[in-house]
């Protein structure tokens, strides 16, 4: 079954105190998340990630189209009860306390009263915060806060939950955690959507993703089918005077710094390269890969120009 | 309806965690000086600078507390973005306005409360004992409940369109001229031509609190009529419930930034 559907979903803000000019936040966006996939949303700061998880969320009203959720139109308020969302950067009720917090919106996400206590309980527990349960949200770090954010998203045993930049603000602890938490959501037979700009936890968290620049979709796949699709480059380095000839041949961009040299050539001649180096008996000392072919991609997508203005109309 | 209900008490409990019932000892500290300095000069008239004083201070109190925290319940949450993980939720926007607007109202209607026991007592010490026409002061404090209704809703409503500024100076403006809506209306009546339909208009149009206002009357011991209190209910329920629907009908329409 489709979880996550949006037909034509696009949003132009009216910017400007007096003459408003028009903003494109989102041109057409037509895509679609099958229930029990983690789904990441990647693109620049701007690029209109938290304008389309608005959209879905009800909370910015659409210019054009609709979007679907567990085949339910968005603007019916009972399909909420299946959601779970966390925003960029949370800000909660500050007056209250993270147990507080979690008991008003079970509340408001009818949560049995009977199975309240015990889901508050075990959520403080998930998430870390079980000390600070009885403390107001207002001495909270900003890392505790994004954790009270994760547990009041997931609290309600949603069927498909939206993060937005789930693991930015965070140390590597606090982001090795989250990842755990989707990799246990995915478990549960979730539906994951996040948006990210860093990569290394898209690649390894998600089945698909969505590469989103300037309001605009730039390419959406599995993560395999989209990296074979650009080459990767590998760095190679070892111990020499020179280097060899044959090496600029390559493509390679070379670098000597006292003894060492270093090169990164396009991954398809990394055989190549190995060979010149064989030949010349030179010893390798490192072979790795520069970046992930997820990047490569990612950096194809984001760099391309713009389409003009009105051509996804 | 429960997450209306839930709603609201959460607005109360905000109010009172950000300790906006402190007010109260202002009011005690005030009326309490009040009863005693008249208690020491003036002769016959105590009860009648009592009754005003603290009418007029518990009035005063609640018109401040409407104005300032009436602004800030639903531009507040979005400013600060609390309201994300509210509306994501099965929680319509109505239902999100009204809540707040009910529990500003409970909030208003608790420390009226109070402050209406602070009236009762100051009178006890000036006067020694109850009389009967003192059940009249219940009905002026009912209508300054009801005043409160109207500016709640009012300040809601200014503040779904216009910055948090504007917008107390707004419901200000419509408080002092409302309180003279009576005079308005007798203004409109006495010119003519096209002055006439819009002084008119505009002396309609604003929240009738003169009509709300008795406590001049029940200082003076006069009963309220029963058509009086009638049509204030009526009128202040209709007014509120309709500057209400106002702030749905934009809060609907607004995009969160
Ligand atoms: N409330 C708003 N009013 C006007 N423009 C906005 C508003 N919100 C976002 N935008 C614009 O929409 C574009 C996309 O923003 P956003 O969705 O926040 O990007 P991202 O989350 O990918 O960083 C940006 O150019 C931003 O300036
Ligand atoms: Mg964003």
């Amino acid at each position: 079954m489709v979880a996550i559907e949006t037909i034509n979903l696009e949003k132009t803000y009216a910017v400007g105190f007096w003459r408003k000019k028009p903003r494109v936040a989102l041109r057409p966006l037509n895509l679609t998340v099958e229930e029990g996939e983690v789904f990441g949303f990647l693109g620049p700061n701007g690029a209109g990630k938290t304008t389309t998880l608005k959209l879905l969320m009800g909370l910015v009203i659409p210019t054009g189209g609709t979007a679907r959720i567990l085949g339910k139109n968005i603007d019916e308020a009972e399909i909420k009860a299946q959601i779970g969302f966390l925003p960029e950067q949370p800000y909660f009720y500050d007056y209250l306390t993270a147990k507080e917090l979690l008991e008003y919106y079970a509340q408001l996400s009818g949560v049995e009263p009977k199975e309240r206590t015990r889901k508050i309980e075990a959520m403080l527990e998930r998430v870390g915060l079980k000390d600070a349960a009885r403390v107001q949200l207002r001495k909270f770090s900003k890392g505790m806060l994004q954790r009270v954010g994760l547990a009041q998203a997931i609290l309600h045993d949603p069927k498909v939950i939206f993060l937005d930049e789930p693991m930015s603000g965070l140390d590597p602890m606090g982001r090795r955690e989250v990842r755990d938490l989707i990799e246990e959501l995915k478990q549960q037979g979730k539906t994951v959507f996040f948006s990210t700009h860093i990569l290394s936890d898209a690649e390894a968290l998600c089945d698909r993703v969505a590469v989103i620049h300037q309001g605009e979709l730039r390419g959406v796949g599995h993560v395999a089918e989209l990296t074979s699709s650009v080459a990767g480059k590998v760095e190679l380095i070892w111990n020499g005077s020179a280097v060899p000839d044959g090496f600029s041949a390559l493509g390679a961009e070379c670098h000597m710094s006292g003894e060492t040299i270093r090169a990164v050539v396009p991954e398809v001649q990394q055989e190549a390269a190995l060979e010149i180096l064989r030949r010349e008996r030179l010893r390798l000392n490192s072979l790795t890969p520069v970046r992930s072919s997820l990047e490569e991609y990612y950096v194809q997508k984001v760099s391309l120009a713009a389409k003009p203005a009105g051509a996804a109309r | 309806m429960s997450r209306v209900v839930r709603i609201a008490a959460n607005t109360f409990r905000e109010a009172v965690r950000d300790r906006v019932l402190y007010n109260l000892i202002a009011f005690a500290l005030l009326l309490s000086g009040a009863a005693i300095l008249v208690g020491q000069i003036s002769v016959g008239i105590e009860r009648l600078v009592v009754v005003n004083l603290g009418l007029t201070a518990v009035s005063l109190f609640g018109v401040v507390i409407a104005i300032f925290i009436g602004i800030g319940l639903v531009s507040k949450e979005m400013e600060k973005r609390t309201l994300y993980t509210v509306l994501s939720r099965p929680v319509r926007r109505w239902e999100f306005i009204v809540g707040k607007f009910l529990g500003l109202t409970g909030t208003l209607f608790v420390n009226t409360f109070f402050m209406a026991i602070g009236v009762f007592a100051a009178l006890l010490y000036v006067s020694h004992k109850f009389q009967s026409s003192d059940a009249w002061i219940l009905v002026a404090l009912f209508f300054i409940v009801l005043q409160f209704l109207i500016l709640c809703a009012l300040a809601l409503l200014f503040s779904s369109f216009s910055s948090p500024l504007l917008s107390a100076v707004f419901a200000f403006s419509l408080f002092v001229i409302g309180s003279f809506a009576e005079d308005l209306r007798g203004f409109a009546r006495m010119s003519r031509g096209l002055a006439q339909g819009l002084a008119t208009t505009a002396a309609y149009l604003v929240p009738n609190f003169s009509a709300l206002n008795v406590i001049g009357q029940v200082a003076h011991e006069q009963p309220i009529s029963a058509h009086l209190i009638a049509y204030n209910t009526a009128y202040a329920l209709a007014y509120s419930a309709m500057a209400i629907c106002g702030a749905v009908l934009i809060f609907e329409r607004r995009n969160l930034k």
